[in-house]
């Protein structure tokens, strides 16, 4: 039984369709990367996918007991945020919003839920700090934190390593993957990062001209995987040194 | 010193004294809960724009002679809110160039209107107390300050029923409609809000003065505090303070009340940034 399905589904804005005819489906515990080149429509996708805009055609539909508000999102930050004033601890909280319904305050469980969401952030000691004095890894981790409080399921990850070190984006990466594995959580990971997306994740979605869907061992034997193994990741730099 | 306390306690004989004092200090507060939020949300200018708007409902119902005008006024107020924020969502005229436009519209037309149907002789002296406050706040009947009262109330139950929600609609509004909040919603009770306060604030400080009840406590705070409720509540005190300082200086040196809080307002913000940077500094 599969958790999201994509029927025939055509996603796009301002009347103009960026991806037509999309066939894919997400089953439990499901690590996906979606990758393509910049413009191709993956955040759009995405915003789909969340219900923030609606798909030009087809369908989305989720299964396996998963709500379309159960899907825990990280987002790119945005210029608000980087500026805003807020304990790590508000933030992390502020996930469980949903939880609330039209309840105004949070109860002792969704504190708690909070608490254990920040544990396996290792963030503990950073909750009475201020967000915006953080620095680009441990707010990504808030922000995980974050969607943690939403799911127990699903996480959609919007370039989660955009603007992070080396070392920072492997914490990053082997934390994702602790969620996918340990916990069990389904991953859809929008990323730029092809070789990390091959070497983390069970399915690659890459859109573009040709769009393929697939498991990863599929995907390297396909044209567009090929492309990518003859270069072994590494590409194009110029070696003059 | 003992001259100033004299003074004040034969003051505070007067109704209208303690009147001003009390709808200055729940304005102050209302005024100041919701800046944090307008601050973030890069809507700094929608009480700027609103209160132009109130200024020229003001003009019509004196137009058309209305006695008690705060009703008629708090409704098209209210309308051009929740309008502003639609267009703030539609891309076709930006928020900014959308807030401007109705701003400095309904400021020309509530001044053309003043100017062709007025019946008073001193028309730029009403024009001057409408924009800048003036004695208004000292001439409130008691009907006026029980409607003040009332909405602050509101204004506030309102507010701390909503914080959680507010904060997170705040912070990153595709998230909390993602995970379901109806973000829509709560986007449109914080328009609402801020028209409400937009009135209320009218009396206090003038139309053109708005902006800086609703903003200096916020970024004042934001300076020296880290998370959002020490910086929402410390606003509001800031803001409540800054007011009585303005209105007791303002009776007692007779200068003009909305100025004089204002400058209040701006004093207390280089204190804030003063000290927020030597925090800083020392940590």
């Amino acid at each position: 039984m599969a958790q999201l399905i994509c029927q025939n589904l055509s996603v796009g804005y301002d009347g103009k369709t960026v991806i037509h005819g999309l066939n894919f489906s997400v089953n439990s515990g499901d690590y996906l990367s979606i990758v393509g080149e910049n413009g191709s429509g993956k955040s759009t996708l995405m915003k789909t996918i969340l219900g923030l805009q609606p798909p030009v055609s087809g369908s989305i539909s989720t299964g396996d007991g998963l709500k379309r508000n159960e899907i825990g999102y990280l987002p790119q930050q945005t210029v608000v945020q980087k500026d805003f004033p807020a304990s790590v601890r508000e933030i992390v909280l502020s996930g469980c919003q949903a939880r609330c319904g039209s309840r105004p305050f949070y109860n002792k469980e969704e504190k708690n839920l909070a608490s254990d969401s920040m544990k396996k952030m290792n963030i503990i000691p950073l909750a009475k700090h201020c967000y915006r004095e953080l620095s680009g890894g441990q707010q990504q981790r808030v922000l995980l934190a974050r969607a943690l409080c939403a799911t127990r399921k699903m996480l959609l990850l919007d370039e989660p390593v955009s603007g992070l070190d080396p070392k920072v984006t492997a914490e990053m990466y082997s934390l994702i993957n602790k969620l996918n594995k340990k916990d069990g959580i389904t991953v859809i990971m929008i990323s730029h990062d092809i070789s990390a997306a091959i070497h983390y994740s069970s399915h690659i979605l890459h859109i573009g001209e040709n769009i393929f869907y697939g498991t990863k061992d599929e995907y390297l034997k396909s044209p567009q995987g090929a492309l990518f193994e003859s270069t072994k990741g590494g590409v194009f730099y110029e070696r003059n040194s | 010193m003992n001259e100033i306390l004299e003074k004040l306690s034969l003051y505070w004989n007067y109704p209208f004294v303690r009147y001003a004092l009390a709808v200055g200090v729940l304005i102050a507060l209302c005024s100041s809960l919701l800046g944090v939020t307008l601050v973030l949300k890069r809507f700094s200018f929608i009480g700027d724009g609103l209160s132009h708007v109130a200024f020229g409902a003001m003009a019509i119902a004196a137009v058309m002679q209305i006695t008690n005008e705060m009703p008629i006024v708090m409704v098209i107020t209210i309308i051009s809110a929740i309008l502003l924020l639609r267009t703030g969502q539609n891309t076709k005229i930006k928020g900014d160039a959308a807030i401007a436009m109705i701003s400095v519209g309904a400021l020309a037309i509530g001044y053309l209107l003043m100017n062709i149907f007025s019946t008073s002789s001193n028309l730029s002296g009403d024009v001057c107390s409408t924009l800048f406050g003036s004695t208004s706040i000292l001439t409130l009947s008691s009907v006026e300050v029980w409607l003040c009262v009332g909405m602050s109330i509101l204004v506030v139950t309102l507010f701390v029923l909503f914080y959680n929600k507010i904060f997170a609609v705040t912070f990153d509004e595709n998230f909390a409609r993602a995970t379901g909040t109806k973000a829509e919603l709560y986007n449109l009770l914080i328009a609402v809000i801020i028209a409400i306060i937009i009135v209320l604030a009218m009396n206090l400080v003038g139309s053109l003065l708005i902006s800086a009840l609703v903003i200096f406590p916020a970024l004042s705070a934001m300076r020296i505090f880290k998370s959002f409720r020490s910086v929402t509540v410390f606003s509001a005190i800031l803001s409540v303070v800054c007011s009585l300082i303005g209105i007791l200086v303002s009776v007692l040196a007779g200068t003009p009340v909305g100025s004089t809080i204002v400058a209040v307002q701006i004093f207390a913000f280089a204190l804030s940034w003063i000290v927020g940077s030597i925090f800083v500094r020392c940590k």
